[in-house]
């Protein structure tokens, strides 16, 4: 899949600028860059949730679903988990016992109990209410999965099972990803390609090893000195 | 719906409003027969014991009359009531599933109608569609409704604008369905709340439109009717119009402080108690660490904070910090940072109550100082940063300003010694251009720059201490490095001692010299910052490191991470907190493991780290 010279304005401001961005399949691409840099607005053009100029070419751009940051604002409270994953399947007009198997295989695919299904999100942690909302998206068996800050509302100690998780996707299921993220370090963990957002442009795009390793734009490289290290001093 | 509060209007509105429908109920059975009984002996009395409200044209009883009329005064209210609500909401979700441009004219049919004055719709409705009840309850259902329509609308954009809301329309459910299935059910409880004051509205409405002669006609009767009947007659005998004014003032007053109640009860978050209430324990300071450190300027030694219900989010919390030294607290969301540091300033909001064996500031305790020389000590040694700079800035006020106050206040400085102090200060943590910002307001100024002037305001004193609080989370990794390194720049210069509290851990083996881990309100272990990487020794401390991906994590292996949850304050048990997520656990940890010295500089609370 391909985003071709996406733009979008909001009045005379530009907020992504021209941007073309290859998804290749089965390919998890980075997306760095800091707060206003117009990174989630790229994923709301991409998934259809604001207009925008340009396109999108190989690829069904109504089967791209997106991820969520704030897993406690994508879950409707009074919904239960089962009806919340079933929403994904709308699409496939299942019959009552094979929609709740595949509700059951969804939260099976994001390590959840099928238990689950019967509660309501006020009784999950920030990390299970996360894999629900991936899980509600695998439903409609996405070309394309856009993962906009969704580790960022979490805990450290949760944050490292759900980068694990989104990495076992790709290898069990071949799904290809934008992974947004304002932290360069979990980026360069789970992609295969980094794409680096300043002021609605794309300013590098490569392997995540080169970009990381020999970075080639300044402001990369300004991001890279700035990520804090353990035991650095 | 969750319990009501016990305030007194509250018990009013409940007591009032059982009445009313017990009233309604027993009423007519009890009291028709002699709400009817003509007698012509006692036409137009006035109060007496045989009838203590008076009498009609007819010699009826009044006050049968008054408890009969109870049931039709509250049922067509209630029929009022829904019918309004009932158009009110169609009106009002219209516009959501409406093409455009007829979603707009709903909408500003909507806006017409709740401008109009609400009797006249009623009255208009009343005298189109006929006298008697039917009318009324029409009027008064016609007039609500705007009221319903405007409340759905606000009530249902908001949810519109939810990410639930988004995901549900990507995932191509129908506009319809999202209206039905997401935005009706969030937005009901409100909505219900709204009704039971609608009702107390109709009620007087309906009184009204029956007082006009507009509402229920002869030989029916309801509260409003009876009012107008006894009315010309107030002069001579006032009884015969108190009585049904007085019932259909209780009515209503009664169904508004329901509503009230159930408003207010549903905008309380539920508190979930825990069964065991763990007390903070006295002298419970462990071993070797309760000598009196005479160099250090904090020392807190066995800090406790508690809520109501058994809620405690800091647990008998031990901490000491140098001059010039820079310590960090780390731990997940809720282990008590922010409260260890709100109740160092003493800021810990009510009905939060702190103990502490000791606390004390640049050697004075806290504990034994009066108010008044507590808060001019803190006022003048302590500068605290949170991670929303706009906490501490008035939005209203130009930043110079707000900065060269505290120097008149706390310093008693003159106005233009303080002017210039601020904007020296506003230089001095690399703002550009300080004078022209000291005149902006602080919307003017960047997140960044915002937390610099914070920093700033800290500094226009001489801080002996300084209190970050997560005050880079909401910066971008570049300006995070430019705060992080003022605040080290900071604590060098003024050699105060600084709290630096981060749920990342990164950050504070960056910045700090010494690191303080904190799970569910205790202090787990405590360790020198060159020893994080490699040296942790509490099964906690070891696996937030490792599930911390940096820039040198083996991509090809999995990141570690921890089962299960923290335990919320109310659930800490008597034992290890961490043992249900901990890999090592065995029985023993049943008990609480005491924080002990494990090597140089280093303690640790864990029976399996020695
Ligand atoms: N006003 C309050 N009333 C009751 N509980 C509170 C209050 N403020 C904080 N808490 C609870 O105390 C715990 C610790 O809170 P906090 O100190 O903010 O943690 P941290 O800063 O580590 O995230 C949380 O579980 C929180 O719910
Ligand atoms: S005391 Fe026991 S449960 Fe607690 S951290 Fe140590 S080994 Fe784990
Ligand atoms: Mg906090």
């Amino acid at each position: 899949m391909i985003i071709k010279n996406l733009t979008v304005r909001f009045g005379t401001f530009t907020a992504v600028d021209d941007v073309t961005l290859e998804i290749p399949a089965g390919a998890i691409v980075g997306l760095v860059g800091e707060s206003g840099s117009g990174k989630s607005t790229l994923a709301r053009a991409v998934t259809g949730l604001v207009p925008y100029t340009g396109g999108i070419v190989g690829g069904d751009p109504r089967r791209i679903q997106m991820v969520f940051q704030d897993p406690y604002a994508s879950l409707d409270p009074r919904m239960t988990v089962g009806t919340s994953v079933a929403e994904g399947l709308q699409g496939l007009r299942l019959p009552r016992a094979a929609r709740q198997a595949e509700v059951e295989r969804l939260l099976s695919l994001v390590s959840l109990p099928a238990s689950l299904a019967g509660r309501y999100p006020r009784e999950l942690s920030g990390g299970q209410r996360q894999r629900v909302a991936i899980a509600r998206a695998l439903g409609a068996r996405p070309e394309l999965l856009v993962a906009d800050e969704i580790t960022s509302a979490l805990d450290v100690s949760v944050q490292g099972a759900v980068l694990n998780l989104v990495r076992s996707l790709r290898e069990e299921l071949g799904l290809s990803m934008l992974f947004i993220s304002h932290n360069l370090a979990v980026v360069r963990y789970v992609s295969d390609v980094v794409a680096v957002m300043h002021q609605g442009r794309l300013v590098e795009i490569g392997p995540t090893e080169e970009v990381v390793g020999s970075p080639t734009d300044d402001y990369t490289r300004s991001l890279l000195e700035a990520i804090p290290r353990l035991g650095r001093t | 719906m969750r319990r009501l509060p016990r305030t007194p209007a509250g018990i009013a509105g409940i007591v009032l409003v059982t009445l009313m429908v017990i009233l309604a109920i027993i009423g007519p059975p009890i009291w028709g027969a002699g709400a009817e009984r003509i007698d012509s002996t006692v036409i137009l009395q006035g109060a007496s014991a045989a009838h203590p409200l008076g009498t009609d044209n007819l010699g009826r009883d009044i006050l049968a009359r008054v408890l009969v009329a109870g049931r039709l005064s509250l049922t067509l209210a209630l029929l009022a009531t829904l019918i309004g609500a009932a158009a009110g909401v169609v009106l009002g979700a219209l516009p959501s599933v409406l093409p455009r441009r007829a979603a707009r004219l709903v909408t500003g049919t909507v806006n017409a109608l709740v401008a109009f004055p609400g009797l006249l719709l009623a009255m208009f409705t009343a005298v189109v569609t006929g006298l008697g009840a039917r009318g009324a309850v029409l009027g008064i259902g016609v007039a609500i409704a705007p009221g319903f329509a405007r409340l759905t609308q606000t009530l249902a954009a908001s949810v519109a604008g939810a990410d639930y809301v988004s995901a549900a329309r990507m995932l191509g459910v129908s506009r319809r369905r999202i209206m039905t299935s997401h935005v009706l059910p969030n937005i009901a409880e409100p909505l219900i709340l709204n009704l039971t004051q609608a009702l107390g509205g109709a009620l007087l409405g309906l009184a009204g439109m029956s007082f006009l002669g507009l509402g229920v006609q002869p030989p029916s009767f309801d509260w409003g009717r009876l009012l107008f009947d006894g009315l010309g007659r107030i002069y001579v005998t006032p009884a015969v119009a108190l009585g049904p004014a007085v019932a259909v003032a209780f009515a209503g007053i009664g169904f508004n402080l329901l509503g009230d109640a159930l408003a207010h009860a549903a905008s309380r978050p539920a508190v979930t108690a825990g069964k065991d209430v763990p007390r903070a324990v006295p002298g419970s300071v462990e071993p070797g660490l309760d000598e009196p450190e005479p160099d250090a300027v904090l020392e807190v030694r066995d800090l406790t904070v508690t809520f109501p219900g058994g809620v405690t989010p800091v647990r008998g919390l031990s901490l000491s910090i140098a001059p010039g030294e820079i310590v960090g607290l780390v731990g997940e969301s809720g282990s008590g940072k922010s409260l260890t540091a709100l109740a160092i300033g003493g800021l810990v909001p009510h009905p939060g109550r702190v103990n502490a064996g000791r606390l004390r500031l640049c050697g004075t305790d806290l504990g034994e100082l009066p108010e008044q020389e507590r808060r001019r000590l803190l006022g003048t040694s302590l500068a605290m940063v949170f991670q929303d700079p706009m906490s501490s800035l008035n939005p209203a006020l130009k930043v110079g300003g707000q900065l060269a106050e505290v120097a008149t206040v706390h310093q008693g400085a003159s106005r233009t010694e303080a002017r210039t102090r601020a904007v020296d200060r506003l230089e001095h943590v690399h703002i550009p251009e300080p004078d022209r910002r000291a005149r902006q307001h602080p919307h003017e100024l960047s997140g960044g720059m915002r937390q610099r002037a914070v920093i700033a305001m800290g500094l226009m004193g001489t801080p002996r201490l300084i209190i970050a609080d997560e005050p880079t989370t909401a910066l971008d990794v570049t300006v995070q490095r430019q705060i992080l390194r003022l605040l080290r720049e900071v604590t060098d210069e003024t050699g105060a001692a600084t709290l630096f509290i981060s749920h990342d851990i990164a950050v504070v083996g960056e910045l700090c010299h010494r690191v303080v881990v904190m799970y569910a309100g205790r202090v787990v272990e405590e360790l020198p910052v060159g020893e994080l990487a490699s040296g942790a020794a509490h099964p906690y401390t070891r696996a937030l490191i490792a599930s911390l991906p940096d820039m040198d994590t083996d991509r090809s292996l999995p990141l570690a991470s921890i089962p299960g949850r923290q335990p919320s304050p109310a659930e800490v048990g008597g034992g290890c907190a961490f043992a249900d997520r901990c890999e090592l656990a065995t029985d023993r940890c049943a008990e609480r493991p005491p924080l002990i010295p494990y090597g140089k500089a280093h303690l640790v609370a864990c029976w399996e780290a020695s």
